[in-house]
């Protein structure tokens, strides 16, 4: 299969109607609705020999975009030595979800996790959806755009850890210790500088607490 | 008169004692401050006496948020975290990076650049690889390949340093171009390295290719198959180590890859051995592309000219003429104008395949920004192939690997 991006579009929509070009800097890149994308990266492993799953993350397009979360694949042929991008929107902006497709690949298992992690879109049908680099009962997902960069205090540094000890800890355990800097009554969001401060904009006037 | 001597079978009453015992299997937590797990990795193993029954790896020990911190500052402001993705090759980390901007930007880099580029990730890939084989000799138990290769890797790091003035953070490549020209007599200094290099890289294999200790360490060790290394997304020596010939240098050749002969060392069996074999050759490989490059360095400009607003002008320029002053500040301030769109970029490091997810929505700051990286994905296949070897082949699988946290955290 040649990868001209125009040849792949109309190589895929003969099988798959609903299958749309997306724009792209690079490789060639396709649109597909969520309902669909499963049956079509599996087409794309089996008949296309796509059979390499480079990676699978999503994209939070804003607070109060619709649709708000998108899932990329990225595909790679070996036989061909291209890449393939496939995009499919979450229905739901609040509770956005997507198909696993850890049945094809196994190397989607740790992927899938990671973006479910971070931003919080759950794969269905996935064999073990926990968090992958945040621990468990962490309440947010940090990529999402709602999530401040400095972070947000929680109590628990880890779930099991509470439970036994019923601990609770400060994020930093070492602020004023010998190495970072004690950021005395200041919250997280104050005492990170690079920050960014949504209190105050053109429109809205900067506090004088700050 | 017969005398019966009762002879005390102590085999058989163990045997039979310890079948009354209940067998238990046990939790163990390795890592993540365990010396064989490079960082801090944390497997969570069920042991059946020495067996591993389970293998359920724990990762984010060092997770910075490196994805959100990426979408809060410029594409310049990002290149130092780079550095602290795969911190043993800084500089093919750079480079991977500043070659997926730059797709986004459409730009492209005079010769001169792509070959300083192909000249500092293969003299990365060469201090990595020492260190991943020097590790894995020591944690089967071979102590001496360690300091030879500490020794050589600190001759690579004073080039690094002469180079980028910096040993390890070396954040030398700029959107559009490198931070600064090679030093005099660099290139000459390479070659010397080169040429003294091979002989001691070649007394370091010697000391494990055919010890008795180390190859019953590894050989038949960690098997991967060629479909389940695909099928897991293993990249780079660990790919090819199962056999697979697939290197981003020669398929998708980026940075003028394709000009350079070099041979791409693939493994027949996919155990441990096999994947230490293949880094070994890749290091000849790489001191062979170095030396093609110096030979044939072009002249000319090693940053994008006609990049008015993305690579910084000349600092001369900057004092003399008020329409580069102004580009200057941009630049610093906003950061580089890209236009909007979406880029996937992936180069061959020493690791596997790093791969940068680039979506912009124009100006001078990433939308989003997925770092695929090669340790993230090399790992995914511990839970399989852990289980049901001894708890000290374990320790031999992780050395093959060549992992880094870092990396894999993000």
């Amino acid at each position: 299969m040649s990868l001209a991006p125009a040849e792949v579009l109309s190589a895929l929509q003969g099988k798959f109607a609903q299958v749309t070009a997306r724009p792209s800097g690079d490789h060639p890149a396709v649109n597909v609705p969520m309902a669909d994308a499963v049956a079509l990266l599996r087409h794309l492993r089996d008949e296309r020999g796509f059979d390499f799953l480079v990676d699978v993350t999503g994209i939070d397009w804003d607070v109060d975009a619709s649709p708000r979360f998108s899932v990329v694949w990225h595909l790679f042929s070996t036989r061909d030595h291209g890449y393939l991008r496939v995009v499919a929107a979450c229905a739901s902006d609040t509770e956005p979800s997507a198909p696993s497709v850890a049945a094809l690949w196994p190397a989607a298992d740790w992927h899938e996790r990671e973006t479910y992690d971070l931003l919080g879109i759950r794969f269905e049908n996935h064999p073990d959806l926990r968090r992958i680099l945040m621990w468990e009962g962490y309440p947010y997902h940090p990529l999402r755009k709602d999530f401040p960069l400095a972070g947000i205090d929680v109590p628990l540094p880890d779930l099991e850890v509470g439970e036994v000890t019923r601990a609770t800890a400060a994020p930093a355990p070492m602020v004023g210790g010998p190495f970072v800097a004690s950021t005395g009554e200041m919250n997280l969001t104050e005492a990170e500088p690079r920050a960014k401060d949504e209190s105050w904009d053109e429109r809205k006037e900067k506090p004088d607490t700050l | 008169m017969p005398t019966e001597y009762a002879f005390p079978d102590n085999a058989a009453k163990t045997a039979d004692a310890s079948q009354e015992l209940v067998s238990e299997k046990m939790s163990v937590a390795m890592g993540p401050s365990h010396p064989s797990t490079h960082g801090v990795l944390r497997l969570q193993l069920e042991l059946d006496g020495e067996i591993v029954t389970k293998c359920d790896p724990i990762l984010g020990y060092l997770h910075r948020g490196d994805e959100k911190i990426a979408e809060n500052m410029t594409y310049n402001q990002f290149v130092p975290y780079t550095d602290r993705l795969d911190y043993l090759a800084p500089l093919a980390n750079n480079v991977a990076y500043a070659i997926a901007v730059e797709k986004l930007a459409n730009l492209v880099v005079p010769p001169r650049c792509q070959a300083i580029r192909v000249i500092i990730s293969e003299m990365a890939r060469i201090s990595s690889h020492l260190l991943g084989l020097g590790a894995f000799a020591m944690d089967t138990g071979a102590w001496t390949v360690f300091m030879y290769q500490f020794t050589e890797r600190e001759k690579l790091y004073k080039l690094f340093e002469e180079l980028t003035g910096a040993r390890f953070t070396t954040s030398y490549t700029r959107i559009g171009g490198v931070a600064r020209d090679l030093p005099e007599g660099w290139t000459d200094r390479v070659l010397g390295f080169c040429d003294q290099f091979l002989p001691i890289l070649d007394e370091m294999l010697e000391m494990l290719t055919r010890n008795k200790i180390f190859t019953d360490r590894t050989v038949g060790v960690g098997v991967i198959s060629k479909e389940d290394a695909i099928a897991y997304g293993l990249t780079g020596p660990n790919l090819r180590g199962s056999g697979v010939p697939l290197d981003l240098r020669k398929d998708k050749p980026y940075s003028g890859y394709e000009q350079y002969e070099f041979d791409v060392p693939v493994g027949s069996k996919g155990d441990s051995y096999d994947r230490y074999l293949c880094r070994g050759e890749e290091m000849k490989q790489s001191v062979r592309i170095i030396r093609q490059a110096i030979k044939n360095l072009p002249g000319g400009a090693w940053y994008a000219e006609d990049a008015v607003r993305i690579f910084a002008p000349r600092k001369d320029k900057v004092l003399t003429s008020m329409e580069e002053l102004i580009n200057n500040f941009m630049i610093v301030t906003e950061g580089p104008q890209m236009p909007a769109g979406e880029v996937y970029f992936e180069a061959e490091n020493p690791k596997g395949a790093l791969g940068f997810f680039v979506v912009s929505k124009g100006g001078g700051v990433p939308y989003r920004m997925k770092i695929r990286s090669p340790s993230f994905c090399n790992l995914s296949i511990l839970p399989k192939i852990c289980t049901g070897v001894l708890l000290s082949d374990v320790v031999a699988i992780l050395g093959s690997f060549d992992f880094v946290m870092g990396e894999c955290d993000r």
